[in-house]
């Protein structure tokens, strides 16, 4: 259930207080989100999108680091296996 | 794409998986709670990277599947109607009800439309005056908010036409259902992510302390089930029953306080009954009264709907993790995806759908072949 | 007066789709996936059965005299009608000249019936026309006859399309699905999914801004440049609705062989991927308009690979798979993670989904 993507903001439209929309970026494609219930957002940052909402922010740090801990890890096993 | 593709890495596969294998010492089943996770599970055939001893169960986090049918017959039934623009994400609109889908509603000429977001029934509804606009507000607790964000919406501008018909459902009710039926046989859960990144995960520390189960929250991506699972394995192995979060990335323990206040704000809780499973208290959403003039049920008045499940269909030892797809005796038979019996057939994410659409007919079980060379 | 022959429907001919599965025909009996097939062979191949229909290819083929003739026919009904990078004119003649292309056929000569509903303005009629001038001109057929009905507003949806169509094919030249064997190799021509996201990326409710646009484009060149290999090519095949996956599928059931092929060969646009993440979408059931399959013996493979990538249609053909006697009638996928799956046909329509 709940499919929802990683998309890069490249606009804010604030306009309306209460119905805040972003562009936001999927690999090349634009869509128009709903950012109202996230705080501190900036272009370019990452959010994770689901039916035209903005359901968080992506918290690239910590990507990064899942990441870093995958790279490092097992290569010993994959040596031997 | 960034934040994808890194999860979908090969090489991080094969070291998970190896990881996951020199830690397992003896069996272990394990529940994925999203639909979301079990199609991405049988898309990337994860099951290949499993040793034999982990079991994954597929569990009813398919909302579509678990909309109870007297539900689909309602929005058939409002569908059906001259002065009715219906409209759904495009999920809803193959699931069987006891006679109908909202497609062959479409076809004998009912005004059907398929939208991406709650946003654009709203924007239908402003721009089609004349006409009532029903939109088929499903989900779990990831798409509520979105959903009670077209009536807030929809109130603000003064749209009088537009409507929802509501079926939420709620994940820890549901684990909590599993849990305590004698059938149980689930040791661990992978938790939807999704939810979690609208509710956060405080909610899930009871559970685990009373069952006595680990629970990760896990994300979606092949590395991320993998991951999730490896955590699992790993408290499971040493007796730990934890909340522990994978997707760290996007869940954070409180979750999207905005989001949860949008939520109190139009819905509040109600006994929900889950097609397949039967009632589970306080499992679902429901509008709050100051929002009844939202409330498609009560506008439409689609009271006194009979309903008739199908007597082959097993939906519900499926969704609860008892039986697997293939054990059902109408699996490729009876049920196909073409002229399915009950929901899980139909919706892409649905346990029987997924296993028939990635191939674990009888003719061809290429993982178990996989494996074993 | 002499009565005309009636039918008798009374005399055991039932309708083999019966009443109790689908008492109306629905949108996805038009999909390209099983529910069309069903409708096409239980209702039309049953009864219109004859040796060229049951090839089951997109053009028949047959002699006429000394030549050796294709024969084929479509329908276009695409929405919107004007979508990024095309319209349903180009589409209709675009369209029926890849089906004889593919069919191992110079095209010669197109028909064209047109279905317009009335309120259709006529600069849009004109635009159509003249889209279809060109697709014709560019390969190198001519449209030779006709046929024009207006029908009531609101029994229409704009307009219809239906091209017909004749091409020559050369001796030497032996298409057909069943030639196709273990050891074949599998070739696409370029990337998958522009033409079905183009037309979403249009339709009403499911807008997102995007530069994608439709593939649509004649494909004879493809053809012309590997003709002189003969009848080491196998198979051919445009991959238009149901997409890359429901024409591989067709294949190995009619030739009941296996086929294995490799997600990461399989060339997608970075836009297209990110519009098939957002609506839940499959790119490998989405339609192409522009793109071609072969499939050819081993030994050429590498040839005609190498041709196709001279071409401007062809630049970023790839080699995706083979063909294989495992698991006969099913595409097997190895996927971008090193495991496999099942590519299976898809039942119906594929709808974005939000679960």
């Amino acid at each position: 259930m709940c499919l929802a993507v990683p998309g890069k903001i490249v606009s804010i439209d604030e306009s309306n207080p209460d119905l805040k929309m972003a562009k936001v970026n999927f690999g090349g494609v634009s869509k128009d989100v709903c950012i109202q219930w996230l705080d501190d957002v900036n272009i370019g940052d990452y959010v994770l999108v689901h039916v035209g909402f903005a359901l968080n922010k992506v918290d690239e740090k910590d990507a990064e680091e899942t990441l870093r801990i995958l790279r490092e890890m097992g290569d010993i096993e994959e040596e031997n296996s | 794409m960034k934040y994808l593709d890194e999860f979908r890495d090969g090489k991080a596969a094969r070291k998970l998986s190896a990881e996951i294998k020199s830690v397992v010492t003896k069996p272990w089943q394990i529940m994925e709670i999203c639909g979301g996770q079990t199609h991405s599970i049988l898309k990337y055939s994860i099951e290949e990277f499993l040793p034999e001893e982990i079991n994954l169960i597929h569990g009813p986090g398919c909302p579509v599947c678990v909309t109870p049918l007297e539900l689909i017959d309602k929005a058939i039934a409002i569908a059906q109607r001259e002065d009715v623009i219906f409209t759904s994400f495009g999920d809803m609109l193959r699931v069987p009800g006891s006679k109908h889908d909202l497609l062959s509603v479409k076809a004998k000429g009912g005004n059907v439309k398929m939208v991406y977001s709650p946003l654009d029934a709203v924007k239908i509804a402003e721009n089609n005056p004349e006409k009532n606009i029903v939109f088929f507000a499903v989900g779990f607790e990831t798409t509520a908010p979105a959903n009670a964000m077209s009536v807030i919406e929809a109130k603000r501008r003064g749209i009088k036409n537009y409507s929802i018909l509501c079926s939420h459902v709620l994940v820890p009710p549901a684990i909590e259902a599993l849990l305590s039926s004698k059938n149980n046989n689930i040791q661990g859960f992978l938790a939807a992510g999704h939810v979690c990144t609208v509710m956060g995960y405080n909610e899930y520390f009871s559970i685990a302390e009373k069952y006595n189960v680990p629970i990760v929250v896990t994300g979606f991506e092949p590395i991320d089930i993998l991951q999730g699972i490896l955590l699992t394995v790993k408290q499971l192995e040493s007796g730990k029953a934890e909340v522990q979060n994978q997707y760290s990335r996007v869940v954070t323990k409180e979750g999207n306080v905005a989001a949860q206040k949008l939520l109190e704000e139009v819905f509040e809780r109600t006994d929900r009954k889950w097609r397949g499973i039967g009632n589970i208290p306080a499992s679902g959403f429901k509008l709050k009264d100051e929002y009844s003039d939202y409330d498609a049920e009560k506008i439409f008045k689609v009271e006194n709907i009979e309903t008739e499940e199908s007597p082959l269909c097993i939906a519900g030892e499926v969704l609860q993790g008892i039986k697997k797809p293939i054990e059902c005796s109408a699996f490729g038979k009876e049920c196909t995806p073409e002229r399915p019996l009950g929901a899980p057939m139909v919706s892409t994410e649905g346990a029987c759908a997924a296993y028939f659409h990635y191939g674990k007919k009888e003719r061809n079980v290429i993982a178990s072949e996989a494996k074993q060379s | 007066m002499k009565q005309k022959d009636e039918i008798d429907f009374s005399s055991g001919l039932s309708c083999p789709i019966p009443k109790s599965d689908y008492e109306n025909v629905l949108l996805a009996h038009g999909g390209g996936g099983t529910l069309s097939h069903q409708l096409i062979s239980k209702l039309f191949f049953s009864q219109f059965d004859n040796e060229f229909l049951n090839e089951q290819h997109d053009s028949a083929v047959f002699n006429i005299d000394k030549s050796r003739l294709a024969f084929t026919t479509d329908s276009y009904v695409v929405q919107p009608i004007f979508f990024p990078g095309g319209n349903i004119g180009e589409l209709a003649v675009n369209g029926t000249v890849n089906d004889l292309v593919v069919a191992g056929a110079k095209p010669i000569y197109i028909s064209v019936g047109f279905i317009i509903e009335e309120g259709l303005p006529i600069d849009d009629l004109w635009k159509i026309v003249l889209s279809m001038k060109e697709a014709a001109r560019k390969s190198g057929v001519k449209i030779v006859t006709g046929d024009t009905k207006v029908v009531d507003k609101g029994k229409g949806d704009k307009i219809f399309i239906n091209t017909s169509g004749i091409g020559v094919i050369k001796e030497g030249i032996n298409i057909s699905p069943r030639r196709c064997m273990a050891g074949d190799k599998i070739i696409l021509s370029g990337r998958i999914a522009d033409h079905g996201i183009a037309i979403m990326s249009a339709r009403e409710g499911l807008e997102f801004e995007t530069g994608i646009v439709s593939d649509t484009a004649p494909l004879n060149e493809l053809f012309y440049c590997i003709e002189k290999f003969g009848d080491k090519i196998h198979v051919m095949r445009d991959p238009t609705r149901g997409g890359l996956a429901s024409s591989l599928n067709e294949i190995a059931e009619i030739a009941n062989v296996g086929m294995l092929i490799e997600e990461e060969k399989i060339p997608i646009l970075d836009e297209v991927k990110g519009a098939c993440e957002i609506l839940g979408l499959d790119p490998l059931y989405i339609a192409n308009e522009g793109k071609m399959i072969a499939i050819v013996a081993n030994e050429i493979a590498d040839d005609v690979f190498k041709e196709w990538r001279k071409t401007g249609l062809g630049k970023e053909a790839v080699i995706i798979g083979e063909v294989t006697s495992e698991n006969p009638g099913t595409v097997v996928m190895k996927t971008t993670i090193g495991s496999k799956r099942i590519v299976d046909m898809i039942s119906g329509e594929q709808l974005p989904r939000i679960c």
